[in-house]
């Protein structure tokens, strides 16, 4: 152990504010074992997603472990999807798109991930939140 | 291989809320063992590393932590959770 980094958390909303928000439950809860980075917004800083930014954001909370990214509503997931497939290709198996919900699917899917987890526990631990 | 047993009373505030059962899960998955809690001695069980399920375990304060564990270094994951629960997540 101690050389395999942790699966990365990636927070995208249409709201600046609910990303940031989001991102420092998961800081204060979970703590900064984590790569983790939070998007939200459209490029002219009104409501909405960028797939530049998300990419970045991608990019920011990269581990070899691979990154999984938490959306809202509709163009989040959409968004984030095209940042994916915009990614290298050698980069894009390692990246998912959880089905969850964003606020605690980033606290569960970073506890998870700060655990050591693979990125098929993380995502299913978030996952897990919608299996009533 | 023997199962070790611990409990351990919530004497914290809020008892076994979001962010004591993040700090539970996370000290759970640190042993090899497998870790398992429940609010009565005799169960229903639920696994400690996984954080969703802990979450919704929602022990009060007053309430009594059962833990129960199987493996190499179950001796030490039910001291180390009980010790947790004894120190109240570090949160007071």
């Amino acid at each position: 152990m101690g050389e395999q980094k942790n699966v990365g958390i990636v927070i995208v909303s249409h709201s600046a504010k609910v990303a940031e928000g989001a991102a420092d439950m998961v800081r204060q809860m979970v703590g900064d074992s984590v790569p983790l980075a939070a998007v939200g917004g459209n490029a002219d800083g009104g409501l909405g997603t960028d797939v530049g930014a998300i990419m970045g954001a991608i990019d920011k909370a990269w581990s070899e472990s691979g990154v999984a990214i938490l959306v809202d509503l509709g163009g989040a997931e959409t968004n984030s999807e095209m940042a994916v497939e915009m990614m290298p290709e050698d980069r894009r198996e390692r990246i998912v798109i959880c089905n969850a919900p964003l606020v605690e699917g980033a606290v569960m899917a970073a506890t998870e991930a700060s655990g050591g987890s693979s990125l098929d526990a993380v995502r299913a631990t978030a996952e897990e939140l919608m299996g009533g | 291989m023997q199962e070790v047993k611990g409990h351990a009373l919530l004497t914290n505030e809020v008892g076994l809320h979001a962010r004591p059962s993040v700090k539970l899960t996370q000290l759970a998955k640190r042993f090899a063992a497998t870790v398992e809690i429940a609010i009565a001695a005799d169960g229903p069980w639920t696994d400690a590393k996984s954080p969703v399920k802990i979450m919704r375990v929602k022990a009060a304060k007053g309430e009594t932590l059962y833990m129960r564990a199987n493996g190499a270094d179950a001796e030490d994951a039910v001291r180390a959770l009980a010790d947790l629960v004894n120190r109240k997540f570090d949160e007071e």
